[in-house]
Parts: structure tokens; sequence; C-alpha cells
């Protein structure tokens, strides 16, 4: 079965297609039954593969398909090939797992939208692109798959196209992602330059051994641009600083695609490539550390604007961008493994957080702002219960899947000796408990102050709504469980182990060991900052639901600076958007264009008229003067061939 | 009589021709000069077949006189329209086909 690797994507690629181009035509029955039937087909084909890896030896899980050759051009050969390893067998399982949970969900949730047949094309299109991105068994592939997904994300962003708010925030995301694309790209050039070779095997192999056009001790500064580069491209995908405000904006975009792709699966593309990378970003140890800060400092600053978010998706997008902070944590550390274990339990948590906020929206006929909920428990008792768990989970508290990965990253911080960095990590982990809870107070608990109108229609999902989130909720419990760490002595962490054929080309330097107690009394210093956060959101939003505001008003400056986002969206428009403009009208149109482009053009043609003009009387209609010039002619040519030409 | 003398004829001739088609206003006179330039380069014809003893120039001298009787049938038919249409033969007046 691990020969059909290629109908994991293609299974996907059909649905759209047949959902985009007929779909239209059909019962939104016939729509779904085909959008969610070919998501799961793919599903049980990754699960098929997956099995399929596992029978083999651990060194020879590095299955290299290779389909027919793409491009090629001289030197330059890049084939379709896809690479099933440990890492990819993840990814398409995340992928293809969580994104059929999802196709479920979007069933009920977007049962009465106009261009129901577009949505789930597009969500189709989505799973194909990102399958592609991560089965590419070489960069340029990749690259498609890239690309393919941040296309399908300004697709879906700019969903309800009628709204303008929408349209402006799909171009945004588009146009960001494409400013980290452009790093992405040319470390793929660089690659290529350096290597003459794009496929990952190959390059790596290189790094790791040597070769003629690689000398090992000619490495480091050309691999930390390489990887500068890509972690560019990293930072636009995956919304880190300086990149991240466009996914704040993608909410925009209905709840199904904020939870597939805007937190479960494209916007861990940048760690997964990271981690795919690892060879290259291993060896170059500036590159390594400008990840931690960025990372560090992505997820402090997201965290803390999410404390203050009135609005539940953004309160969730910034927990988002927080998260992922915390995996390209991991990633510089150079535990990678523990970033795409947080990668995986964050796709289930955070896709059921945001999915259970799309049921309490359907609840509420749309609205999304927490200050108008409250007192939900009741009427919506199984969103309550996954989201519950969902929160409990991402706060990190024993045994729930976050807590888990998040301890794993924290711990690996600390270990490598980066001790400022764990507790900025710790301290943030902290404020996710809190904000998190938060949310959770504000929507489900304490009075109700919802609208007259939203009470009217108030009600639990239906089935193909709840379903998903039990199915959810049930993996954020277990989720964790596939990584035990070494502390609970049940040998060595098994995700790691399973992940480790991945990582065999990079470097890891050694680690110093530590005692399982030392482990144990960082792993209760996690959960004691979750209780903490947890304790602090209990008191200011159950007990005394004044304070928040006594809090917000006695710091109002600081709270409006949290508020308003650091004001980054209008230091950009100050730095970047606004001298755009005033150059491109300025001087790109009206000097430009206006005066030296029109001009030339119609200088052009003003000048063919004028010459035209002045050699028109030629043409005077009286014969005599045409036989005249004849014959002048004749004399030239004559005069010309006798005195010239002899 | 040797070739200079015909040749010299026909470049009288000839540029008699030209000289009256362009300075003739009227059509009829434009004709009868250019038959004139015509009937030069058949003289010339006529005068290096002699002195080269071939009688390839004498062939194309049919051929131009079948021409010119052409071009006189065509011409004088132009000409009977023109005076209807403009009851005038000047082709100074006939200048309508310009910028």
């Amino acid at each position: 079965m691990i020969n059909y690797l290629w109908l994991i994507p293609i299974v996907p690629l059909a649905g759209a297609t047949v959902n985009g181009l007929a779909g239209k035509r059909m019962s939104k029955s016939a729509v779904s039954i085909i959008a969610c039937g070919a998501a799961g087909i793919s599903f049980v084909i990754s699960l098929i593969s997956f099995f399929s890896l596992l029978k083999l030896a651990p060194e020879q899980r590095h299955v290299l398909q290779v389909f027919f050759t793409w491009i090629a051009s001289g030197d330059f050969v890049a084939k379709a090939e896809f690479l099933l390893d440990p890492l990819s067998s993840v990814m398409i399982l995340v992928v293809t797992g969580v994104g059929f949970v999802i196709h479920v969900y979007s069933i009920g949730y977007m049962h009465a939208e106009n261009g129901y047949y577009r949505f789930f094309s597009y969500m189709n299109l989505f799973l194909f692109s990102m399958l592609v991105l991560v089965l590419a068994g070489n960069f340029l592939l990749m690259f498609v798959g890239w690309e393919g997904v941040g296309l399908c994300s300004y697709l879906l962003i700019g969903y309800y196209f009628d709204r303008k708010s929408a349209g402006d925030a799909g171009k945004k995301a588009f146009i960001v992602n494409r400013i980290g694309d452009v790093g992405f790209i040319l470390g793929i050039f660089l690659i290529f330059l350096t290597f003459n070779n794009l496929n990952f095997g190959e390059v790596f192999r290189q790094i790791a051994t040597g070769s003629q056009r690689f000398p090992l001790e000619a490495g480091v500064g050309i691999l930390t641009a390489i990887s500068l580069l890509l972690f560019v491209g990293a930072t636009g995908k995956s919304a880190q600083i300086p990149l991240y405000v466009w996914l704040p904006d993608a909410m925009e975009g209905p709840t199904p695609v904020s939870a597939l792709i805007h937190a479960a699966t494209m916007v861990t593309a940048g760690v997964y490539m990271v981690v795919r990378c690892s060879p290259i970003f291993s060896r170059a140890p500036l590159a390594l550390d400008v990840i931690v800060i960025v990372g560090i400092l992505t997820a402090l600053m997201a965290a803390t604007i999410g404390l203050v978010q009135t609005d539940i998706k953004r309160v969730l997008a910034y927990s988002t961008v927080s998260q992922l902070g915390y995996m390209f944590v991991a990633a510089g550390v150079g535990a990678f493994s523990a970033g795409i274990f947080h990668l995986m339990t964050h796709a289930f948590f955070k896709a059921l957080l945001f999915l259970g906020a799309g049921s309490v929206i359907h609840a509420m006929s749309g609205e999304q702002d927490l200050m108008r909920m409250g007192a939900l428990r009741k009427h919506t008792p199984i969103t309550f219960w996954t989201m519950f768990i969902a929160a409990l989970a991402i706060s990190g508290i024993f045994p729930l899947a976050g807590f888990f990965s998040k301890d794993e990253i924290l711990w690996s911080a600390w270990t490598r000796g980066h001790h400022f960095i764990w507790l900025v990590g710790f301290i943030t982990a902290g404020m996710t408990a809190f904000y998190m809870f938060r949310l959770i107070f504000l929507a489900f608990c304490g009075e109700s102050r919802r609208s007259k109108e939203a009470d009217h229609h108030l009600h639990e999902s239906p089935g193909s709504m709840t379903g998903p989130l039990v199915i959810l909720g049930i993996l954020s419990i277990v989720g964790g469980f596939v990584g035990l760490p070494v502390w609970m002595n049940f040998g060595p962490n098994k995700f790691f182990l399973f992940l480790e054929p991945s990582l065999a080309m990079t470097y890891r330097p050694e680690v110093h060991e530590a005692t399982h107690i030392e482990e144990l009394g960082f792993a209760f210093a996690s959960i004691l900052a979750a209780v903490i956060g947890i304790y602090i959101a209990y008191r200011m939003y159950i007990r005394r639901p004044k304070a928040a505001n006594e809090l917000a008003n006695r710091f109002k400056y600081m709270h409006q600076f949290l508020f308003r986002k650091y004001y980054i969206d209008e230091l950009y428009d100050f730095l970047f958007i606004k001298p755009a403009v005033r150059i491109s009208t300025g001087f790109l149109w009206k000097k430009w264009d206006v005066g030296v482009i029109d001009n030339t053009v119609n200088g052009t043609g003003r000048m063919i008229e004028e010459s035209g003009s002045l050699l028109k009387h030629v043409q005077n209609g009286l014969i005599r003067s045409y036989a005249a010039w004849i014959m002048l002619g004749t004399i030239a040519v004559l005069l010309y061939i006798s005195f010239f030409r002899s | 009589m040797d070739l200079t003398h015909y040749l010299i004829l026909s470049m009288l001739l000839f540029l008699t021709g030209a000289a009256g088609f362009i300075i003739k206003k009227n059509v009829i006179s434009m004709f009868l000069c250019l038959e004139l330039m015509l009937n030069a380069v058949n003289l010339a014809f006529v005068a290096f077949s002699k002195h080269l003893n071939q009688v390839n120039g004498q062939i194309i001298v049919f051929l131009v006189m079948v021409v010119a009787a052409v071009e006189a049938a065509v011409g004088l038919a132009i000409m009977i329209v023109l005076y209807r249409n403009r009851g005038t033969l000047s082709v100074d007046d006939a200048d309508t086909m310009k910028w």
C-alpha cells in the first residue's frame, strides 16, 4: 500500500475538481459526501501507509517515491517525488485526520451558507496542497505545496467576499505571506547553488558528510545564510514576529477554516519545514539563536495580547501565534522532536477550541463578542465540556495532551542551557492558562450578558458538529500518551524514538543528563504555573466579575496598549503601508506612469501622426506630378547604377 | 547609318514623349505622348535586333505593340467615362484621389 502514496493528495484534488466544476448543480448532500469522502479516503490511505512504515525496520523508514521528472534543464533536475518517513507520516496523519473531522463539522456549520460547494472545493484543494507540502521529497515540490496552501488560505479567508473586511484580511494574509516566501525561495536558490541539488536526502547527506562541492569546514557561514532565509519563509507562514500580523485578521474566514488552516495545519508548515531542514539548522548556531529569540518573543507578546481581547476567535488566534512561538523555541533549542510533538497535540486541542468557538458562535446566531455571552454551559453542554478539556490541555494540566508536549519544550530549553528562555516560557504558560480560562468563564459561566435575539435561537449544535468536538476532545486527552516522558518510567519517549530516523542527519550536541527527580520538579512547576493562571482567571471572572474592569481601569494605558495589540498594525501602517501608498501614487502613478510610460506611448503615436501629415502632401492626386516623381526616381536609380555599381 | 543614330533618334522621341506627358494637361495629348514613348522604345529594340543580328528584339516589339493596342482600348474607354462625368478632359481636375 505504501506504493500508493500519490493517492493521498490526489484524492482530495479530485474532490476539489468535481465540487469546483460541478458542485453548483449538485445537491448539498452530494457535495458534502464528495468532500468528506475524499478527506476520509485520504485519511484511510494515510493510516495504511503509516502502518506499512511501522512494519519496516527503523533505519529503512525513508521511502522515496519518484513519479516522473518534473523539470530537467542542464544540471538542474527537479523530480515529482514523495518522501514518506516518520516525520511526514506524522504530518499526513494530523492533516488528513484533523482535516477529515473538520470537513464533517463543516457540513453542520456551513449548511445555511451560499457557495457551499465553493467552500468544500477550496477545503479539499487545501488538503491537496498541504499534503504535497508535507510529502514533497525536494525543496521545489515543497514550495509548490507551500504556495498552494497560501492560495487556499487567501481564498478561504476571503470566503465572505461581499464583506470588505474579509477581502482585506485575505489580501493582507496573501501579501504578508509573499514577503516570507521571498525569503524561502531565496533560501532554495542558495541551497541549489551550494549543493547543486534540491532533494532532501541528497542535500542533507552532503551537509552531514561533506562533498566536493561542499567541504565541511567551509560550511557554517553558508548554512547560516540558508537557515535564516528559510526561517524568513517560516515566520511568514507560521505567523512569527515580525510577520504574524495576518493571522488574527484571518479570523474573518469561516470558523472551520480558522480551525483547519489557521490553527491545526497550514500555520504549522513553518515548524515542519524547520524540522525537515534540521540538518541545516542544527549546524547554524546563530540561526538557531535567532529562532529561539523570535519564538519566545512571539509566544510572550501574543499571549499578552490574548489576555485582553474580547472577540472569541481573536483570543484563539493570538493563542495560536503564541503556541507556534513555543514550537519554534523547541526547534531553536535543538529539540526538533518536541516541536513536532507540540505541533501534533496543538493541532488536536486548538482545532477543538476553534470548532468549539464555532459551535458557540453558531448557537449565538453569529455573536463573537465574549462580553455578550455568559452562562452558556446549560444550553450547550457538549460544547462546554469539550472546550473545557481543550482549555485544560492547552494550559498544560496533567495528564492531557498539552502537558506532555509543552513540558517537553520547556524542559528541553532548560537542559540546553537556555534558562532565561525557560523562565519566559514558564510565565507565558501561566498567561496561556489565564486567557484560556478567561474565555471559558466569560462564555460559559457567570451571569448571562446575552441579547434577547441571541437567546431566542439558543441551541446546542447538531450531531455533525458535536461529533467532531467529541472526537477531538478524546484526542486532546489521550494525544499526549504517545510521547510519555522518560521520568514516568515507561522507557524512552516513544514518539521521539519514532521520529529518530528523520533526524538521522541532524547535528546534536551532547545534552547534560538530568535526574528524573529534577525533570519531575520542572513538570510540577509548569503545572503550578497553569494552576495559578486558572485560579487568577477564576478569581477575576467568577468570584468577583467586576475585578477585571477595575483592573483595566487602574492600568488604563497598559490595558489599552495590549487591547490595541501593541499598536503594531498602526506601526506597520505608518512605516510600510503609508509610504508605499504615497510612493505609489505620488511617484509611480502620477510621475512615472503618467509622465514617462503614458507619454512614451502617446508620443510614439503623435510622432507618427506628425511625420505623416508632413509626408501626406506628396499624395496630391495630380497624375502629372506622380509621373514626374516616377521619372525622377528612374533617373536617380539609373544614375546610381551607372556611377556606383559598375 | 550605324546603331548610334538610331539610338539618338529613339532617345529624342522618348524625351519628347516624357516631356509632353508631364507638361500637357489634356488626357488625349498625354495619351499620344505615352504612345510616342512606347514607339521610341520599339525603335531601340529594332535597332538592337538588327545590330546584333538577333530576332528577339523584333519579337518583343510585337509584344509592345499588342500592349499598346490594349492600352489604347482601355485608355480611350476611361477618357470617355471621364468626359461624361466631368465634362472636361483636363487631368488636373481629376484629383479627388488624394489625402
